[in-house]
């Protein structure tokens, strides 16, 4: 995939965004020397970018996190270097985004220098698998409360459409209408479809920017 | 097949209490738990229900007993130190007969403790919590799909039985993700001719109280309850064993210890060691027949717990002490690893072959 100088993750919370955002950090490392990936998730304490740290070490890939993330301290802190995300202009950049309205609130602060660098993607990512998305109009309101509350429209969709382990190829296909629903009634592509890793030989030429996920390992 | 949805342990509680038929939720932020919350306030006002963020979870918990008394599904919902807030409540619950459904998705304690998962409420929630003779029925998911059946359970009981259910969850459970069926059967309900409705000129007052100043009266009270427990305890105990037919070691664990263990069992097997486990679904009523007919067939018991070791005294109980009960666990916000437990159950299998 082409990236912008910085691309950001924001959606309906539990569609994704983080396992989406460490594989785009890891990806665009492949094309760039100065990458980072910032953690601003203001809303959830737990399944942050910061888990997969050491991954992000072993790449060289720099983490713009607030000290406080996964220290059991429950409080919504943003990183001291926030600034950097719009200042320092050589490095390509992931943002991930906390859920909801309540979590793109931290970027209205950043709005006004994003929009005047004008050199990012603002990608939202769907599941149509949640239980509060199910369908284009539930999805769209969700998204609009996002724009409102981050002060930058989306330019491109992710669909991450899956039911976590038990995902089938057809839970996949049968979300593409879907995802190509919310695009057009929103006035934007769908830029890439996220699949887990062992699903996308299966899937491959079947549907239009396919892009394979590490998921994060359990052992429960 | 019924269609799936991805959810959190916490929506699907929020989501099938709503289905289970539950229009009134009261409740006060509190991490591990918050996304039950976030859930009613998106939901409820879309269906006509109420979702009211109170200033405390003690007012949560009489908001709680105020609707119960009514007759109608009610629940809140916290996390460890909230639910000690709650404990006065649950025990005026219980005083007055009502029910409802409580969640409690644990965290490491005491105190304020940490917001890692944790299962070391189990004796608040097994004996009662507040002060008083009482028990709740104490329901134990050990999967998002059980967090939701769990839940629209948990009101059949407390309905059933005028007594509160609570879902005794942890952190792991409330936050993980996996695929849902919500396709439940209309929830059983019962006639409450006791809820406080209005008289409509009809009929004597109804009266909801738990204060009676007659010793002789009191006692009455608490006897006729007990009662009710002991039918509780014979009829709904309810438990998941796994490969224990020819099972030599017995693992005890609930909720989120079960899944480890589940997999440290699976990985002696294929070394050859005889490990079964017994996952109790209701902690209370405790499943004391499974323990007692394995304490005559295997040679020890291994509890694995997120706490110091509460649940072993259960085990010990339902087992009169019959067989060695080993304690393997992890306290504070740890998840004991599968190979912590297969150690111990490696362990067991030398101590106990012996004896």
């Amino acid at each position: 995939m082409e990236y912008k100088r910085l691309t950001m993750l924001c959606g309906h919370y539990g569609t994704g965004k983080t396992n989406v955002a460490v594989n785009l950090a890891l990806d665009l490392k492949k094309q760039y020397t100065s990458v980072a990936v910032a953690d601003l998730d203001i809303v959830n304490p737990y399944f942050r970018t910061k888990d997969s740290e050491a991954d992000f070490a072993a790449s060289g890939i720099e983490l713009i996190c607030s000290r406080y993330a996964n220290t059991n301290l429950d409080i919504p802190a943003l990183p001291e270097n926030l600034y950097r995300i719009t200042e320092d202009r050589e490095t390509k950049m992931i943002l991930d985004i906390g859920g909801d309205d309540s979590g793109a609130i931290v970027l209205g602060r950043l709005a006004p220098a994003i929009l005047a660098e004008n050199d990012y993607e603002m990608l939202t990512v769907i599941n149509k698998y949640r239980p509060l998305t199910p369908d284009v109009e539930s999805t769209i309101e969700v998204l609009r409360e996002i724009e409102a509350a981050s002060k930058i429209p989306f330019t491109g969709i992710v669909n991450n459409s899956n039911l976590g382990e038990e995902t089938t190829p057809e839970d996949v296909l049968a979300s593409v209408r879907y995802a190509e629903n919310v695009a057009s009634a929103m006035g934007i592509p769908v830029v890439m479809t996220t699949v887990k890793a062992d699903l996308y030989a299966k899937l491959a030429g079947k549907i239009p920017g396919l892009f394979p996920l590490q998921l994060q390992k359990k052992y429960y | 097949m019924a269609e799936k949805v991805l959810m959190k342990g916490n929506e699907a509680i929020a989501e099938a209490a709503i289905l289970a038929g539950c229009r009134h939720y009261f409740g006060y932020p509190i991490t591990p738990q918050t996304e039950i919350a976030a859930y009613m306030a998106k939901k409820m006002p879309k269906i006509g229900g109420t979702f009211l963020q109170a200033e405390s979870e003690v007012a949560a918990i009489n908001m709680v007993y105020g609707v119960a008394s009514t007759g109608m599904r009610v629940m809140t919902s916290s996390s460890s130190p909230g639910i000690s807030l709650k404990s006065e409540g649950l025990s005026y619950l219980a005083g007055a007969d009502l029910p409802a459904l409580v969640v409690n998705v644990q965290r490491g304690g005491p105190g304020l403790g940490g917001i890692q998962p944790s299962q070391s409420d189990y004796f608040q929630a097994t004996r009662g919590g507040g002060h008083g003779d009482y028990h709740m029925i104490v329901l134990a998911p050990a999967s998002v799909q059980e967090m939701a059946s769990l839940t629209v359970k948990g009101f059949e009981l407390a309905d059933k039985y005028r007594m509160t259910s609570m879902i005794l969850a942890d952190g792991t459970m409330g936050q993980m993700m996996e695929p849902v069926s919500l396709d439940f059967e209309a929830s059983q309900t019962v006639e409450k001719p006791w809820a406080t409705t209005g008289t409509k000129m009809s009929r004597p007052h109804n009266i909801v109280n738990s204060l009676f100043l007659q010793p002789d009266e009191l006692e009455k009270y608490n006897f006729e309850r007990y009662e009710r427990y002991k039918r509780i305890e014979e009829t709904e105990a309810m438990c998941e064993e796994y490969m224990m037919d020819d099972a030599e070691i017995c693992v005890a664990a609930f909720g989120i210890a079960a899944r480890v263990s589940k997999n440290a069992v699976d990985e002696a097997r294929k070394m050859g060691i005889k490990v079964g486990l017994i996952r109790p679904i209701t902690v209370w009523p405790f499943p004391k027949a499974a323990f007692a007919k394995a304490a005559d067939k295997v040679k020890a018991f291994i509890s694995v717990e997120l706490s110091m070791g509460q649940m072993i005294e259960d085990v010990k109980l339902a087992t009169s002490c019959k067989k060695p009960v080993f304690l393997c666990n992890r306290a504070g916000g740890m998840i004991p690893a599968p190979e912590q437990v297969l150690a111990s159950i490696k362990e067991a299998a030398e101590i106990g072959g012996a004896n």
